[in-house]
């Protein structure tokens, strides 16, 4: 990256951190003008979401920075980009679900992270049971199923939601994510899950992995 | 050899920054009081006598220098009309939100405590606490702060972006949840809890940035603990509290419980005289530390906050979570008892 497009990339990390809608829009139409207008608008938006979540992880950066951060590249890359566009990321297919919770924001965050990384996702919402959703997930294909969980009851079903996937032969890769998975670091192991993401701005990093056979 | 404080003593003095005769421990019980009865989580919260029994059952167990008043965090939202979904083995969780619409928060008015039949449950059991302990022990009441209660009652994104998007609407919905908060803090005081367990989890630097903060949930509670009649502790539910540990003290509360994720000697650094710490275990892994590890880290934290009172030791969440098994808790009071007594042990 040379110095221009690092003082870009810090310009719009700055403005996702502070809300500044405006400033945000005016450096990502910088980088979409370009030659390679997609590529580096995407970089730009995926690079930056992910110094924020590690932020997040490290607690110099709030839960909300993420979020509303998130929504902005959401919709800059949204309307360069919209949904169904075939250039969109079809591959993996992704599945994202908040299991049996009620607890938006973790599924939000992530749904937000992979559509302004240019991902198709297929959203199975929320309050869902472990039998529908590997049934669901099943049926749709899905490569790569995101599920977020905050309370423990809820993460520990994904030992349900696993035996379902395996029972059927499924190589459904499972990445799970949310508080109790942040706090105790095994459980995703211990759930039968195949990755952990400590914030939602992991998973598009998370899926690369996959797709290069790393999880 | 003097003899040993009542627990209410033993708090009193830590709270002051004194040293009592030993730490004083809040395991936060709630559920675990229906297994000791043989109930389900949903039929123990049913009926405000289970919930004495089974909280003076778990203090004679593991010798908690508390009771805890607390049915589940929903509570409040279900009293509003809001839908409370039960678990077999987890507490039990708002459902969809009470606030189907932000434009009609305006409009909305909150039951009065004193005769919401949900809530009055919860004073029904304090009274019955009361009557049973007296003086002898602490008795802590719960309220969601104004600020954090509209996770449940809009959601947690909708009410970030109100937050950011609708100030009009954030403050009217702040006026509305402080008159609340502030009955029902109340209502329980006046039916015999000692203090009130104020959990604002969206305050944390976690949820939101400092500078954010100081203009909303600061300010709220600010407000709201000064007509609380009583004292109160903060609890931000495992969230980080190390960057506005002098702002929760200058909104007057007693105590902060504290986060696993954060160090508990730095915050004991920056806490020490000024306000007390509640903390830090990790209720999560505590599914299954050994004996060996529950003693460990009951250890190494009263070395860390021990020193000089201001000091109780529990977990980091407010809630000590259902799979954790009594012989855990067993390990962990044992632990307390080995090393918490004052004047500390140098090997602590």
């Amino acid at each position: 990256m040379d110095t221009m497009t690092d003082d870009s990339s810090t310009a719009f990390e700055q403005a996702l951190l502070t809300l500044d809608r405006a400033a945000a829009q005016a450096l990502f139409a910088r980088a979409a003008s370009g030659p390679d207008p997609l590529r580096t608008a995407v970089r730009l938006v995926g690079d930056s979401l992910e110094r924020i979540g590690a932020g997040w992880e490290r607690g110099t950066v709030a839960l909300s920075q993420v979020y509303m951060g998130g929504r902005i590249c959401e919709d800059l890359v949204g309307r360069l980009l919209p949904p169904g566009d075939p250039r969109r990321t079809s591959q993996p297919r992704l599945g994202l679900a908040v299991l049996e919770d009620h607890h938006l924001l973790g599924s939000r965050i992530l749904a937000a992270t992979l559509r302004a990384a240019g991902y198709e996702l297929t959203d199975y919402g929320h309050g869902i049971g472990a039998a529908e959703l590997a049934q669901r997930a099943l049926a749709d294909g899905i490569e790569v199923l995101l599920v977020s969980t905050l309370m423990l009851a809820s993460a520990l079903r994904v030992r349900d939601l696993s035996a379902l996937l395996r029972g059927g032969g499924s190589k459904i890769k499972l990445v799970v994510g949310g508080a109790p998975f942040i706090f105790d670091e095994r459980l995703w192991r211990e759930v039968g899950a195949d990755a952990m993401g400590r914030c939602g701005t992991d998973a598009a990093r998370i899926i690369e992995q996959i797709r290069g056979g790393a999880a | 050899m003097s003899a040993p404080m009542t627990s209410l003593q033993r708090v009193l003095t830590t709270l002051g920054h004194r040293e009592p005769d030993r730490v004083p421990r809040f395991l936060l019980l709630t559920m675990h009081g229906a297994r000791e009865l043989g109930l389900s989580i949903r039929e123990y919260f049913s009926d405000a006598k289970n919930v004495v029994a089974g909280q003076l059952r778990l203090r004679e167990r593991y010798g908690n220098d508390c009771l805890y008043a607390i049915f589940y965090a929903a509570i409040e939202v279900e009293a509003m009309g809001g839908e409370v979904i039960f678990v077999e083995d987890g507490p039990a969780n708002a459902g969809r939100p009470v606030i189907a619409d932000p434009e009609t928060i305006a409009s909305l008015s909150w039951p009065d405590p004193t005769t919401s039949p949900v809530l009055r449950r919860v004073l029904e059991a304090i009274a019955g606490l009361k009557a049973a302990v007296g003086e002898e022990a602490p008795i802590v009441g719960v309220v969601m702060s104004p600020f954090s209660l509209p996770v449940m009652q809009l959601g947690f994104d909708r009410y970030l972006e109100l937050i950011y998007e609708r100030p009009d609407l954030f403050r009217a919905l702040m006026a509305a949840n402080e008159e609340f908060c502030v009955a029902y803090a109340n209502a329980q005081l006046a039916a015999g809890a000692t203090a009130i367990g104020y959990f604002d989890p969206v305050s944390s630097p976690t949820i939101v940035p400092r500078e954010l903060y100081l203009k909303t949930g600061f300010e709220v509670a600010r407000r709201t603990i000064a007509r609380i009649k009583g004292p109160t502790a903060t609890h931000l539910a495992s969230g980080r509290a190390l960057g506005i540990v002098e702002d929760l003290a200058a909104t007057g509360t007693a105590a902060i419980g504290v986060s696993a994720l954060e160090d508990l000697g730095e915050l004991k650094a920056a806490a020490r005289g000024k306000i007390a710490l509640l903390g830090n275990l990790n209720g999560i892994e505590m599914r299954h530390w050994s004996a060996e590890e529950a003693e460990a880290k009951v250890r190494e934290a009263i070395r860390l906050a021990g020193p000089g009172g201001g000091f109780i030791l529990g977990d980091n969440h407010g809630e000590i979570p259902f799979q954790v098994p009594e012989t855990t808790l067993e390990a962990i009071a044992a632990a307390i008892d080995r090393w918490g007594r004052y004047p500390l042990d140098p090997a602590v």
